[in-house]
């Protein structure tokens, strides 16, 4: 566990970069630090391996003040990526990846085997081993940065912007790929961003700053977006956070209604469409017990007859939502609430 | 020429001999010099300002004033060699000096503070990471110099310590064009040849500097 306590940084000059911030990310979990630009995330960021030191407060893992610790050997054992990667134009890929096992004593050898198997993990082919960076994508150079960060299999990982400086399609692969990563590996990690949406899809917690370096809301993304706790963090989160909410929300409860009359189905139960003058209309997609009632919402709004289906795992139909029981489940679940 | 080059070929011989030793040691002497003081200007910013300038004013001194001047505040006689090689290794510290400051200040902060927060401590970090960065800047300077050097030790002549030089001005003084003609080419040929050793021994350690971008 990283805790703030009590942490003020005041750069010489007298700008406040991060006031009184107390705060807890939890082992194993993803925090993400995120707001407007100014408010203080990257300083705080930095003061985990002690690129900044606080003015005042502390700054402990796992119970231990950092200050008292070694600041490189502090570092090394806390992976670190950064926006545009940052990797060592003079190096190969392998051995940008072996950099922090030979630095904590690996031979060479062995640390650039153990780097062709982290290259793996994050999706890059053997052949990019000898590269340089400057022959790499942006996108590519991000995942080497990744692969970096855990040679060492740092219990810790702070990521300043990492995903920021990728084009969004890009972006959407290497969310989906590191949410799939740190399932297996179970990382304690920071991360900053400035786009909530971002903080939002990818963050166990996450940790709302403001303008002048105050900590406006932390709680999990369904927290956020459900109960801001104020107007800042409301207006940060979105307009459309009640929809979003929705993302949190599983299916699973969701009562359905008979197949109706006008549903056509094929031999096996599959819905193929709804009757319509002209013929059989597609229903443009359907749910299943494990999604989420944003999309169910969705197929409902674009379903041609305002109504969702639902399908079991062999892909039979067996359930329908129309809007207003959609409508009448969220009143209820809100008054149980 | 020919003719002039079998006659002679040990005073041409011993002349380029002591050309290439008059060049290439303070070559060697000055670059080891402006290292630390090149960063001492970058860790120190304070510095860089201050070196630069006192470096302009030294590489601004005439060569045979310095050649000339050199034997009092050393206490060397006017022919010894080792006014040559003083005077030269100043030159090639004000212009290397310099080099190496700014060579390391080229290094893209980005880098520096990834690999400060990978877990290197100041001393690993400049030698494994800003010094190989660093190096294409630092090796061209490096070409300037010798290149520089090999030109100035013929200065050395006038004085009577000039390697090629020499042969410039016992031809002056015999009315005889072959040895400046031989001194002039060979003078070409040794910065040349010096110049593209330099350039290999770039090639050769530098190797990410030539790759292609494959960014898409």
């Amino acid at each position: 566990m990283i805790t703030f306590d009590d942490v003020v940084k005041v750069y010489p000059g007298g700008s406040t970069a991060v006031d009184h911030v107390s705060l807890e990310l939890p082992t194993g979990k993803m925090t993400v630090l995120v707001g407007p630009s100014g408010c203080g995330k990257t300083t705080s960021l930095r003061m985990i391996n002690r690129m900044i030191s606080p003015t005042s407060g502390r700054v402990l893992i796992d119970g231990k003040d950092i200050a008292d610790q070694d600041e490189a050997l502090l570092r090394r054992g806390i992976g670190y990526v950064i926006q545009h990667a940052g990797l060592f134009p003079h190096r190969t890929v392998l051995d940008n990846v072996a950099t922090v096992p030979v630095l904590l004593g690996k031979t060479r050898r062995e640390a650039r085997t153990a780097a062709l198997g982290l290259l793996e993990r994050v999706g890059l082919t053997e052949e990019f081993a000898k590269r340089y960076p400057a022959q790499l994508s942006g996108g590519q150079q991000q995942r080497v940065g990744v692969a970096r960060a855990l040679a060492a299999d740092p219990p810790i990982m702070l990521m300043d912007e990492p995903f920021s400086a990728v084009d969004p399609v890009v972006r959407e692969g290497l969310h989906r790929e590191f949410l799939r990563l740190q399932q297996d590996l179970g990382k304690t990690i920071a991360m900053v961003t400035h786009d909530i949406d971002e903080a939002i899809k990818l963050g166990d917690v996450v940790a709302i700053f403001r303008q002048g370096g105050k900590l406006a809301q932390v709680g999990t993304p369904q927290e956020l977006l459900t109960a801001p706790a104020d107007d800042f963090v409301a207006e940060f989160v979105g307009r459309d956070r009640g929809i979003r909410s929705l993302s949190f929300d599983s299916a699973a409860e969701l009562p359905v209604g008979e197949l109706p009359a006008d549903l056509v189905l094929d031999e096996a139960g599959r819905p193929l469409g709804w009757k319509s003058a002209g013929g059989v209309t597609p229903t443009g997609g359907t749910f299943t017990t494990s999604d989420s009632l944003r999309l169910v919402t969705d197929l409902a709004i674009s379903s041609p007859v305002g109504t969702a289906v639902r399908v079991n795992a062999e892909g039979a139909a067996d359930g329908v939502v129309r809007h207003h029981d959609l409508a009448d489940y969220l009143a209820t679940r809100r008054a149980a609430s | 020429m020919i003719t002039y080059l079998s006659n002679n070929s040990e005073t041409v011989l011993a002349a380029l001999r002591q050309h290439i030793t008059l060049a290439l040691i303070p070559v060697l002497l000055g670059f080891l010099i402006a290292l630390p003081i090149g960063y001492l200007g970058v860790r120190f910013p304070w510095l860089y300002h201050p070196l630069v300038n006192v470096a302009g004013v030294l590489y601004s001194i005439p060569s045979l004033a310095l050649f000339v001047f050199l034997p009092v505040v050393l206490g060397t006689k006017i022919l010894s060699p080792l006014n040559i090689v003083v005077a030269l290794t100043i030159y090639t510290v004000a212009l290397m000096a310099r080099t190496v400051a700014d060579g390391l200040r080229s290094v893209d902060r980005l880098i520096t503070e990834s690999a400060t927060a990978m877990g290197y401590r100041r001393v690993r970090r400049l030698f494994d990471v800003e010094l190989p960065v660093a190096l294409p800047v630092i090796l061209a300077g490096l070409r300037v110099a010798t290149v520089s050097n090999i030109s100035l030790v013929s200065v050395g002549a006038l004085i009577g310590i000039g390697g090629l030089g020499q042969l410039f001005t016992r031809g002056f003084q015999l009315f005889y064009i072959e040895p400046i003609l031989v001194g002039i080419i060979l003078s070409v040929l040794l910065a040349g040849i010096a110049d593209l050793i330099i350039v290999l021994i770039q090639r050769a350690v530098t190797p990410w500097t030539r790759v292609q971008g494959g960014r898409a």
